[in-house]
């Protein structure tokens, strides 16, 4: 069975908040200051009112809202969708997936991809 | 200004080819033109207007004019994914309504099958992409994003896969009869649910074919159409949206034809009952099976139900569908489905489907596709055709 690397995440001037706080294993999300409401994934302006938005800490536990297992590569991996109890349905992989199912709560473990950036998945608490 | 009754697709022509390694897509595009035209009776210098998406070459129309050699007054290269033709289809409407063009066509062609692209891997997407530096470490591919949709699907509604495995059933008792079809073996539920599992819960005969090739659209004006020999097919309905993520707030089990259905419907003053023939988008089973609920052809979850049984089966069920194999056994030319959608409804309501799977006295057709990925953002468009 071959070794599961998570591709690099991209740059981007709108994830660096994020993964500089990433590195120091503090999970953040983002909140519209006018609106009120969290979203993901995370971007400058909010995307249900247009009202700026603000870094916080997100509890890094959830819920499976849905999963699938790719079979057809060396190694298996879990891809998932995560509703974070902030709200936000998020993408994410699961590194224990095929021992969990729809509806399981799953708390937030740092994986590192490639180069070393850690990526948020999930795994069973 | 409404476009209900402005536009008649007078062309209609889908490559034979299944593998194309000695064409370019360039090749392609023009062949598929050149047999659309044909097909209306018309020539190139009779096109005015050219509507081409993202499979095509270079910088799209500019490459695409200048190779076919077209001189045009009306361009226009919106990208909705594999449902850009349907939409396209619409714009020509549109276009030709405002005076802006007279004849319309709209190309579609690629090479996936002879590049080796695969739905288990990640195709190159635009570098600049909003959501990649939050997405693509997780390997999001075709096939993982829509069998979230089904996990969820079936999480939520009870539907299973033996119903999901009567979509592709269906696709292949079409198929037997269609000579370019890519997969003709006529398979059972049995066979889909013994196929290799790619990406919980589907398999692999849940998955559409992977093919080369190509197709083309000629949309006129009422007095260029009645100029002509063909049978008269035109728009009734017509709607487009595009659905995303919502800002974390996503619901899996619907997809954009939530809105595009009840628009259509609404403009064309019909209702799903009266859909005689439907070409729904089959990238999997369970695109097919969300889209129906989605287009109103059943309740919200009732959808594996609908399906199964061979409900789909020209001629056995009650909705005739996709009666040329789709994308599930016969083409999915360029990794988008929304071409080949609009052309055998064209076939249906000319009576020119094959005899096997002809719906007697097709007046009325719905195509309807999706494009992009069900699970995170997508295109929806939806198209009602009349028979004259
Ligand atoms: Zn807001």
């Amino acid at each position: 069975m071959g070794e599961s690397v998570l591709p690099s995440p991209e740059a981007s001037p709108e994830s660096e908040v994020f993964v500089a706080a990433a590195r120091e294993g503090r999970f953040l999300i983002r909140r519209c200051t006018a609106c009120g409401k969290p979203h993901w994934y995370p971007r400058a302006l909010c995307p249900f009112c247009f009202g700026s938005t603000v870094w916080e800490q997100a509890s890094g536990r959830g819920t499976i809202y849905s999963l699938s297992t790719m079979r057809r590569v060396d190694p298996p991996y879990t891809i998932a969708y995560v509703a974070l109890e902030e709200g936000p349905i998020m993408m994410t992989n699961l590194v224990d997936g095929d021992a969990l199912a729809i509806g399981a709560p799953v708390t937030l473990v740092w994986v590192a991809a490639a180069d070393g950036t850690p990526v948020p998945c999930f795994r069973q608490p | 200004m409404s476009i209900k009754r402005q536009g008649y697709i007078v062309g209609a022509y889908e490559h034979p080819t299944r593998k194309a390694p000695d064409r370019s897509v360039a090749q392609l595009h023009a062949e598929a033109a050149a047999g659309a035209l044909a097909d209306a009776g018309l020539s190139k210098d009779d096109v005015d207007g050219y509507f081409c998406a993202g499979d095509a070459p270079g910088l799209g129309p500019i490459a695409m004019a200048d190779y076919m050699n077209l001189r045009l007054r009306h361009l226009d290269s919106t990208d909705l994914g594999g449902c850009s033709y349907i939409a396209h289809v619409a714009h020509a409407a549109e276009a030709i309504a405002a005076g802006r063009c007279e004849v319309a066509l709209i190309t579609l062609a690629g090479r996936p099958r002879s590049e080796g692209q695969s739905g288990t891997r990640a195709r190159a997407a635009a570098g600049d992409a909003p959501n990649l530096p939050w997405e693509a470490a997780f390997r999001p591919v075709t096939t993982n994003m829509y069998a979230m949709c089904a996990a969820r699907h079936m999480y939520q509604y009870g539907t299973t896969a033996e119903q999901l495995a009567w979509i592709k059933v269906a696709a292949s008792h079409h198929a037997q009869h269609n000579p370019h079809a890519m997969l003709r073996d006529v398979v059972t539920v049995e066979q889909v649910l013994a196929s290799p599992i790619i990406a919980d819960p589907l398999h692999r005969m849940d998955c559409c074919v992977v093919t080369d090739g190509g197709g083309a659209l000629v949309v006129t004006s009422a007095s260029v159409a009645r100029g002509l020999q063909r049978p008269l097919v035109r728009l009734l309905g017509a709607a487009e949206t595009v659905q995303g993520q919502n800002g974390g707030v996503l619901n899996l089990t619907c997809s954009g034809a939530i809105r595009t259905g009840p628009e259509a419907f609404t403009m064309a003053g019909v209702r799903p009952a009266d859909i005689q023939y439907a070409s729904v988008y089959d990238s999997f089973t369970i695109t097919v099976l969300i889209q129906l609920e989605d287009l109103g052809f059943c309740a919200k979850g009732e959808g594996g139900r609908f399906v199964a049984d061979g409900n789909l089966i020209s001629g056995v069920g009650k909705l005739p569908w996709n009666t040329d194999g789709g994308g599930l056994c016969n083409n999915h030319p360029a990794n988008r489905g929304g071409i080949t959608k609009v052309i055998e409804a064209v076939r249906q309501l000319r009576g020119e489907a094959h005899p096997a799977v002809q719906v007697p006295n097709c007046g009325l057709a719905l195509a309807h596709g999706t494009g992009g990925l069900l699970g995170s953002r997508h295109g929806s468009a939806s198209l009602i055709l009349e028979r004259v």
